[in-house]
């Protein structure tokens, strides 16, 4: 019998969100008078469930319950996970996440598009940047003059 | 009758003529690539939606979402490969006539039947939509409150293979719907102020939509170019026309009442008029090798349980496909109510809705047969740039909601969810209609108390309630029956894929 150990790590998760969603809702005072349905009452019927759940997920991994991982046009499921891939692909966005506010959209736009692009095997690096600046600016634009929508412009203010 | 005519001049303007013209060809683009369905086109393209007013935005997703249908059906047949289980059984037969010359017949009977199976719904729609509202209007909140009830079970048991996954992603959007301080006090905010309104639907969706997505594929990319089989230009001879109409006609009938249960989705109708073509066929040995009816039946039931999932979407306000969960998800951003009330106070845009239907799948017809083998092409798109895409324009999507890096990063938590819960097997609608109806569910509860004083017998004071409560209890004895009948939870699946092999 094969069993996925990885799926303990989903259930213990499972319990972890559980209990802290019910930690969270003793945390919380009764409410007015006229709120029928406390504040805490949705709270602990969604933790404890949660709780519950994870102990039922972690008995059917042990009984030798195995999750269909989902497939796809792209997936290639005979091969292992490549962790490497989706780690780099995380940086990417963390990157992302920690400049956006400051070199603005038009920037980190066109890095996140040529990072991603050569974390999944394009090794046409200029002509992933040159794209990747197209898609950016060009996206500012049109969310700013075409949509309305003023993306702040981080340093290139005043420049675009 | 008036409403409905208003409806037509509505969707008949040319801008908005050409936002369902450019929704259909949106839809059928990205029907056809992989790795993105309808729900993720609509979840990516919500930021911009919401600038382009109600009217324009509603009819573009439905082009969008009839597009979309459409496009999955031609790579079912071209590649072999149904990007949603809705067209799993069009791959069965559609695929086998791809790889004996037969893709163009197979591509037509998709085409047409799709059309024909949707302009079917949508005059059902016509005709059932007012009066279902009608009756709905007039239902309380423990009616509504069992209702809702009733779908969130629906969708984490009935759905998907694995009921205990499906339950899990139900709860894990409970809890994220928690988030924030509606009931006046602060709930799971980490005393984070950014958090204070809850987390924004649409950073939910792009993230498990999107992003899951593609940190998946990037994880097992197929290193290997795809083997697309040529088309030619669709079109059916006159026996292919002789053996399609019927398996059509009876599609709809499947798929549409299925559509429109709050259990609803396009699995079980496609399913059930596979069989039964099988069964009426004069040539049954076809069967297996590329029966044109096994791909004009399925794929008729898949489009009309399209339209017959706007019935409770649109009365009722509850979404039973993550598709009809983002346009839920963009009338609530334009500031209205879905639910019952939503036909009263928005009829023009209900009946715009309903108009675009008929005409997005006029378009769909009309522009999509000639244009065949050009989606073929549209599935040679490098990967790399495919996806560098996708996360660049749901970054760009989440980060515009509220220009803060904060959402960027929870697009980047709530993805790696999106990514496990693939990993693992979990189902992303019911975590979805989760995140969306659970405060709802709250809202509803505390209405029918608040009207009782606290009361709780009140839940079960009307007969609707009564009645879906009974409904709830039979299903919960279906589910655990067939646990205890069957105690591999895997096996369920398994039925699909041997369908799929046969």
């Amino acid at each position: 019998m094969t069993i996925d150990r990885s799926q303990y790590l989903l259930a213990a998760f499972l319990v972890a969100v559980g209990g802290y969603v019910l930690y969270d809702a003793s945390t919380l005072e009764k409410g007015f008078a006229d709120q029928p349905v406390q504040p805490y009452a949705v709270p602990n019927v969604v933790g404890a469930v949660l709780v519950v759940l994870g102990v039922l997920l972690a008995i059917a991994t042990a009984r030798g319950d195995v999750p269909e991982a989902e497939e796809g046009e792209d997936v290639d499921l005979t091969q292992g996970t490549d962790l490497r891939t989706v780690g780099l692909l995380a940086l990417v966005l963390v990157a992302n996440i920690a400049l956006i506010d400051w070199l603005g959209w038009a920037i980190t736009g066109a890095i996140l598009f040529t990072g991603v692009a050569a974390v999944l095997g394009s090794r046409t690096h200029v002509r992933d940047l040159a794209i990747g600046t197209a898609l950016s600016v060009g996206s500012w634009y049109f969310f700013y003059v075409a949509l309305g929508i003023p993306i702040p412009a981080g340093i290139l203010d005043g420049v675009l | 009758m008036d409403m409905l005519l208003d409806g037509f001049q509505t969707a008949l303007t040319p801008g908005n003529l050409l936002f369902a013209a450019l929704g259909v060809l949106l839809g059928t683009a990205v029907g056809v690539l992989p790795g993105i369905g309808p729900a993720m086109t609509l979840a990516l393209l919500l930021p911009v939606a919401l600038t382009m007013g109600p009217d324009s935005a509603i009819i573009m997703f439905a082009g969008i979402y009839y597009g979309g249908m459409y496009g999955g059906s031609t790579t079912s047949i071209l590649l072999n490969t149904p990007g949603e289980s809705s067209s799993v059984v069009t791959a069965i037969e559609g695929n086998k006539m791809a790889k004996s010359g037969r893709a163009a017949q197979a591509l037509a009977t998709a085409a047409i039947g799709s059309f024909i199976a949707g302009t079917i719904g949508t005059v059902l729609l016509w005709v059932l939509i007012p009066s279902v509202a009608d009756v709905v209007v007039k239902l309380g909140a423990p009616s509504y409150f069992a209702i809702m009830l009733l779908a969130l079970f629906a969708v984490s048991a009935v759905l998907g293979s694995s009921k205990l996954r499906g339950f899990i992603a139900l709860f894990l959007g409970l809890a994220i719907g928690l988030i924030g301080t509606t009931t006046g006090q602060a709930r799971l905010t980490f005393d984070q102020p950014l958090l204070a309104d809850g987390i924004d639907i649409v950073v939910v969706a792009v993230a498990v939509f999107a992003i899951g997505e593609a940190l998946w594929v990037a994880a097992h990319l197929r290193r290997k170019p795809l083997e697309i089989i040529p088309v030619g230009q669709p079109w059916m001879g006159r026996d292919d026309w002789r053996r399609s109409w019927k398996p059509w006609l009876r599609g709809t009938a499947y798929g549409f009442p299925f559509g429109a249960l709050p259990a609803g989705g396009a699995e079980v109708p496609t399913v059930l008029s596979y069989i039964t073509e099988k069964k009426l066929s004069r040539h049954p040995e076809e069967f297996g090798k590329g029966a044109i009816e096994g791909v004009a039946g399925p794929e008729a039931a898949n489009n009309a349980s399209a339209a017959g999932t706007m019935l409770p979407l649109l009365t009722l306000g509850l979404p039973t496909t993550a598709t009809a969960a983002i346009i839920l998800v963009a009338i609530q951003s334009f500031g209205m109510q879905p639910g019952p009330l939503l036909m009263e106070n928005e009829p023009d845009l209900v009946w715009a809705l309903l108009a675009s239907l008929v005409i997005a799948n006029t378009l769909l017809l009309v522009i999509n047969l000639p244009m065949a083998p050009l989606w073929a092409k549209v599935l040679q798109i490098p990967r790399p740039y495919l996806y560098a895409g996708i996360l660049f324009f749901a970054t760009l999507g989440a980060y515009s909601v509220n220009f803060q890096a904060f959402d960027a990063a929870l697009l980047l938590v709530l993805g790696v969810l999106g990514f496990a819960m693939r990993r693992f097997g979990i189902p992303v609608l019911p975590l979805i209609v989760g995140v969306i109806l659970g405060p709802k569910v709250e809202e509803q509860l505390t209405q029918a108390l608040a009207l009782s004083g606290g009361e709780v017998s009140t839940l079960w004071s009307e007969p609707v309630a009564v009645v879906v409560y009974v409904v709830m209890a039979v299903l919960l004895l279906a589910v655990i029956a067939t646990a205890f009948r069957r105690p591999a939870p895997a096996a369920e699946h398994h039925d699909e894929k041997e369908l799929v092999e046969r």
